[in-house]
């Protein structure tokens, strides 16, 4: 077990979700409720396995860990490791799939099938995290959206093939790209091996292509290859749109793990190839960046301001939070990446609480719509002190996990560049207008819709699903050491690395644009 | 000790707001009060014990990142004790009183449980508060900082039924957020340059901030201004000055003794105690001090003037908060720091002690508020009235003129006026004089309020005015012994806050020294060992007969000490403190007599002739409708923020998502994917397919490569 750690803790969802669809057959309740159990206790074990990562794990050492390397088929490697940039995203992964499985307790159509998307999907997932072959990381990175797909595809609402489209197309094009860029990053450096990619130095020498001159040259091409696959996942800004119809469409589950987790991955796919592998082009794309970051935080918290769909909010809500992601990235110092890595952990657990939350309420009444509530704290005390909470987690309240992210990353962009810092904080106002207007219609009020009249509040298992979650938020907001200092090495090295590679290359590059 | 006070009304709120199902109602409330009491005693320890010289102790690490490093810390210094003071006291009267006022409600159903949630906020607020002042980093103010806010918020949206509230709720989180958007920026700039933010590291930084410059926004900008004006907007926000004020009124529609513990004396403080925190930075930001004077000036006159004609009892002594912040600003921004503090020490006495009575009255009127349905109350309720007299008295300034007794506002109050009057120049002018005749349109609503109040015939509700009633024991009792505060308060420490330099130096821990000694030190800086003259040798020297400027003879100190050392800074060269106590008899009449004026002219129009102000009203009707609507500023925010947002909101949705980004990608697509289709064949889940097949292609595509390359 010692030296097979990361492969048990990615592979186990997958062995438990094939002998699930082997071995249980049968569609009564009883089979149902086997599946569920089952897939809750496989998570849940293999969430308290994750932990020895974290035991074992040295948080002082930058480098990567825990490393198992191996032949695989056709001349492949097979590579996993994990270092301060990858484990936490692992541990989230593994935290929140066992309360992601309980919150859909309530689902009574194809549970078996569901329960094996949810195990595939964490598989799959938490491969992306540890990979550290780009081969392997493609596909897992890839053949995570499927699942998804069938998630929101099969389980979704009425318009989820509208959402599945959507979804497809924007991934698609993404992907393309990215494939091109590897096999170009494959011929230029000759390995796939993650850790010696990060070692190789793209050229940045100016590029003609049908006669326009590239700055940056290949390293500017992979970039951009590159981005446009992230910044779809994460999503960014003007690439967003196929979020809000994702979530919309998807059920609970499906959206919790999309904001908490799948969008993870393009902020962490910035961190471990477009900053590192391409720092010449990322220098240069980094003003480029932030200005779009700006643009998603304010013009996606307007557009929250106007919904009139409680998951459209929260994903529009979503889009803005990634916006500081991508920002602190690009400032490319301590804070800003120390920020940027803690804002996802930390929008993790909030955002997926949130989509909880709105699970809650969409179980009892099946509508989404903001109208359609008003006054729930006459019956819902619990339901009401919860969702405050994370309402105020979400617009970034010191205590809470959320603040610490936000006010890293903006910390870190000021040192950069005060004007996007500024127009990026006012972000600070937005948050709160849109979360504390959403939170007034659903909960505050007279309750006088006859449809809310019997509504009841959280049963123990909603509540048992919540606690973890508060209890994070909480923690990580007082005492955020726990995540940074985990952190905190691998992104001390990211950024000498960054700074040094961008002091050898700028004068080649002075010489260069002379010529 | 410290840490005991600090956190027993975090304790209270948590044993209060989820056990209250097992300890039952009664026993929660008393939990909480009994801490928050408890809290009290060791503040007064504290603050008595303390002998000027600053300790912090060390919780824990909060957010450390690089350089960045910041703890949880306790740091105790004079303005920290006072602090402390003020709202373990007025917290734990309030907690007290809420027993009687929160006994029966009648915006709640029979049956629902209410109080122990009032109270487990209450108790988190003055937690929340307490870290905010006890903070020896910017961040961990911050943390007090949004934590008193959101506490704010959901007290002034208790009455969770009424519509109002929950507007208004809403209003103060975001306009308070507005100002903390400005807080944030300074902490941000204040980082760049001092790669610190906390306090023992930046304060000390003032005079080399000074010297700085900072790139921001474009502009090559002096620091230590630029600083100073981003943590005031903060502190606008806060303390509702001028232009982000308009929160402030509206948190009315929270429960009374809300508006006493968070709306009157402790909150909206925050913003001048940030302010007086800073003072060994903005020492050195001229621009900024004179920007803090400028705005405190204009809120004081600005809402004096709003408050002559509102009708709602809660509403004028909102607007009389307002203004009286705007003095404390002044008294910070002339430099004169300790009159700041001593303005916001007296003030939470008297503004929270006029807040409970009116409470007491709006208990006894069963929740009436408007004073035009009141009248004649003074023999119904004899004690409140006693209380409000003497509320008002200390919020209007009654004393011997020339001399130090009086109420308390009367010391504070005047002491900010001289302190305005003595900076002198054009600037201390325009502030001297909007103070004064501020003093005079407090005198005369405060009067007015008394008048329409206890006086006259009953007016309105018959029947509320039959049943009304004094109030139980726990209501009197606090507002005796904030009674106590406002009669004594500022004849105890005047000298402390406001004395000659040597007194307030000693009471704020800085150090001083003889003023023509200071130029003879510096001049023999490396020959001395000690430049610093204390104790005795003050004591010595306070028998120096100088001139006898108001009785202060020893005017010859002048403040020495270094930026960051005692609890406020005042540069060497600020003389502000020695000249306000030589200014002319008639500057120190003037508020005096503004205040008799204010007295005089409320006493003909409710008293004398009560048609008066009816026919003022109708021949100036503008002018009363201008004030009556509170100078329009609600309808402008409207006009020019919330509804762009809106539409900017709907533009960007509609047009932006839906037209331009959505249509430009279906309409590519619309031309990709038909070609696609056609080439993978019609699967029956299409896109599915077609995205597997990408992906199997491209890795197809990739083990070709890989497995060539291999063999080659």
């Amino acid at each position: 077990m010692q030296d097979n750690l990361l492969s048990i803790v990615t592979f186990l969802p997958l062995v438990a979700a094939i002998v699930m669809a082997v071995f249980l057959r049968g569609n009564d309740e009883a089979a149902q409720l086997g599946a569920k159990r089952m897939a809750l206790f496989v998570t849940a074990a293999n969430f308290v396995i994750s932990l020895f990562i974290l035991t074992r794990f040295d948080a002082s050492n930058p480098g990567f860990q825990l490393v198992e390397e191996g032949e695989w088929m056709m001349g492949l490697t097979y590579k996993v490791g994990v270092d301060g940039i990858s484990v936490l995203f692992v541990l989230l992964t593994t935290f929140l799939m066992p309360l992601t499985i309980a919150a859909c307790w309530g689902v009574s159509t194809r549970v078996k099938e569901y329960m094996i998307a949810l195990l595939v999907l964490e598989a799959l997932m938490i491969g992306v995290f540890v990979a550290l072959d780009l081969v392997l990381f493609y596909l897992f990175f890839e053949a995570g959206l499927i699942p998804m797909f069938l998630i929101i595809g099969i389980w979704g609402g009425k318009d989820r093939i509208y959402a599945a489209f959507k979804f497809f197309l924007y991934t698609f094009l993404g992907s393309v790209l990215m494939l091109v860029a590897i096999v170009a990053m494959y011929i230029d450096a000759g390995t796939t091996d993650i850790p010696a990619l990060l070692d190789h130095q793209f050229s940045a020498a100016p590029l003609s292509v049908f006669g326009f001159q590239i700055m940056g040259g290949l390293q500017t091409v992979l970039w951009i290859a590159f981005f446009a696959s992230f910044a779809v996942k994460l999503p960014m800004w003007p690439v967003h749109t196929w979020l809000p119809d994702a979530h919309v469409q998807a059920p609970t589950a499906g959206s919790v793990v999309l904001a908490a987790i799948l969008l993870k991955m393009g902020g962490y796919g910035f961190l471990r190839f477009s900053l590192p592998m391409f720092p010449v082009a990322s220098d240069m794309m980094a003003e480029f960046v932030m200005w779009l970051s700006v643009i998603a935080i304010i013009y996606t918290s307007l557009v929250a301001m106007v919904q009139e769909d409680m998951k459209k909010l929260i994903a529009y809500s979503s889009v803005a939070h990634m916006g500081y992601v991508t920002m602190g990235i690009f400032a490319a110092n301590q804070q800003g990446v120390d920020g940027a890595i803690f804002q996802m952990i930390s929008h993790g657990f909030i955002s997926g609480a949130l989509f909880l939350c709105v699970g809650v309420i969409y179980d009892r009444m099946h509508t989404r719509e903001i109208d359609a509530y008003g006054g729930l704290v006459n019956r819902m005390p619990a339901y009401a002190a919860i969702f405050m909470l994370f309402t105020m987690a979400n617009v970034g309240l010191p205590g809470t996990s959320g603040f610490v992210g936000e006010f890293l990353t903006l910390i870190g962009v000021f040192q950069v560049n005060t004007w996007i810092a500024v127009l990026a904080a006012t972000g600070v106002i937005l948050s709160a207008a849109y979360a504390l207007w959403l939170y007034r219609r659903v909960v505050f009020g007279d309750l006088i819709k006859e449809s809310l009249k019997s509504i009841t509040d959280m049963s123990t298992r909603e509540r048992l699903i919540f606690a973890p979650l508060i209890f994070m938020t909480i923690l990580l907001g007082v005492y955020p050491s726990l995540a940074l200092d985990i952190i905190g090495p691998s992104v001390e090295a990211l950024v000498s690395n960054y700074d040094l590679a961008l002091e050898n290359l700028v004068p080649a590059n002075a010489v260069a644009a002379s010529n | 000790m410290e840490t005991i006070l600090l956190f027993a009304p975090l304790v209270g709120a948590i044993i209060c707001g989820f056990s209250w199902r097992l300890i039952g109602e009664q026993a929660a409330c008393v939990v909480s009060t009994g801490l928050l009491f408890l809290s009290m005693a060791l503040s007064w320890i504290v603050f008595f014990a303390f002998d000027g010289e600053t300790y912090t102790r060390d919780l824990f690490t909060w957010i450390a990142s690089g350089s960045l490093d910041t703890s949880w810390q306790v740091r105790i210094d004079r303005l920290t004790a006072t602090m402390l003071i003020v709202i373990t006291s007025v917290s734990a009267l309030v907690h007290l009183y809420s027993f009687g006022y929160m006994a029966h409600d009648e915006h709640f159903r029979e049956g629902e449980s209410y109080r122990p949630r009032f109270f487990a906020y209450l108790s988190f607020f003055t937690f929340a508060m307490l870290m905010l002042v006890t903070a020896d980093n910017l961040l961990q103010l911050f943390f007090g900082w949004e934590g008193v806010g959101v506490a704010s918020y959901l007290l002034i949206g208790f009455y969770f039924r009424k519509p109002t509230a929950g507007a208004a709720a809403i209003k103060a989180f975001v306009v308070n957020r507005v100002g903390d958007f400005a807080f944030l920026l300074g902490i941000f700039a204040l980082f760049k340059l001092t790669d610190s933010i906390n306090f023992d590291v930046i304060l000390a930084m003032g005079p080399e901030l000074a010297e700085m410059t900072i790139s921001f926004l474009g502009y090559e900008l002096n620091a230590a201004n630029t600083i100073g004006m981003l943590l005031f907007f903060g502190a606008m926000g806060k303390s509702a000055q001028l232009f982000l004020h308009t929160w402030l009124p509206d948190a009315m529609e929270g429960p009374t003794p809300v508006s006493a513990l968070i709306h009157a004396a402790t909150m909206v403080t925050a913003g001048v105690f940030l302010v007086i925190r800073m003072s060994p930075v903005l020492e050195y930001a001229p621009y900024a001090t004179n920007f803090i004077v400028i705005i405190g000036a204009a809120t004081a006159f600005f809402a004096a003037t709003v408050g002559l004609v509102q009708n709602d009892i809660k509403r004028v002594i909102a607007y009389s908060t307002c203004s009286q912040l705007g003095y404390m600003f002044v008294a910070a921004g002339v430099g004169v720091y300790s009159v700041a503090l001593f303005h916001l020490f007296t003030h939470a006495f008297f503004k929270a002690m006029l807040f409970l009575g009116a409470g007491s009255v709006i208990h006894a009127m069963h929740h009436e508020q408007d004073m035009r349905n009141y009248g004649g109350l003074r023999k119904k309720i004899p004690l409140t009235f006693a209380a409000m007299l003497i509320g008002t008295l200390a919020i209007t300034g009654v004393g011997i003129p020339l001399t130090y007794i009086g109420f308390a506002g009367f010391l504070s109050k005047d002491a900010v006026i001289e302190s305005a009057f003595a900076f002198g120049g054009g600037l201390g002018l325009y502030a001297f004089w909007a103070l004064v005749i501020a003093a005079c349109f407090t005198s005369f609503y405060s009067w007015r309020l008394m008048y329409l109040t206890f006086f006259g015939t009953p007016r309105g509700d018959r029947h509320a005015h039959d049943h009304a009633h004094e109030s139980p024991m726990t209501m009197l009792i606090p507002l005796g012994a904030l009674a106590l505060g406002a009669v004594f308060s500022g004849m105890i420490w005047y000298n402390s806050f406001f004395g000659s330099v040597d007194q307030v130096g000693r009471f704020f821990g800085v150090e001083y020294a003889e003023e023509g000694e200071v130029g003879a030190e510096e001049a023999h800086a490396e020959e001395a060992g000690d430049p610093v003259i204390e104790g005795a040798a003050a004591e010595e020297a306070g028998d120096y007969a100088g001139e006898d400027a108001g009785g202060y003879g020893e005017a010859h100190y002048v403040f020495t000490g270094a930026p960051g050392d005692g609890a406020i800074h005042i540069a060497p060269d600020n003389n502000v403190l020695n000249d306000a106590h030589a200014v002319s008899t008639w500057v120190k009449l003037a508020p005096f007599i503004a205040m008799l004026i204010g007295f005089g002219t409320a006493t003909l129009f409710y008293i004398v002739n009560p048609s008066l102000p009816r026919r003022l009203a109708e021949t100036n009707r503008p002018a009363y409708l201008f004030l009556l609507n509170k100078w329009y500023f609600d309808e402008i925010y409207n006009w020019l923020f919330v509804i762009p947002a809106g539409w900017l909101g709907r533009l960007f949705w509609r047009r932006g998502d839906g037209n331009i980004i959505d249509g430009g990608i279906n309409g590519l697509a619309m031309g990709i994917i038909p070609w696609f289709t056609r080439m993978a064949g019609r699967a029956q889940s299409g896109y599915l397919f077609h995205y597997a097949f990408a992906m199997v292609l491209g890795i197809a595509l990739l083990i070709t490569i890989a497995t060539l390359s291999f063999g080659g």
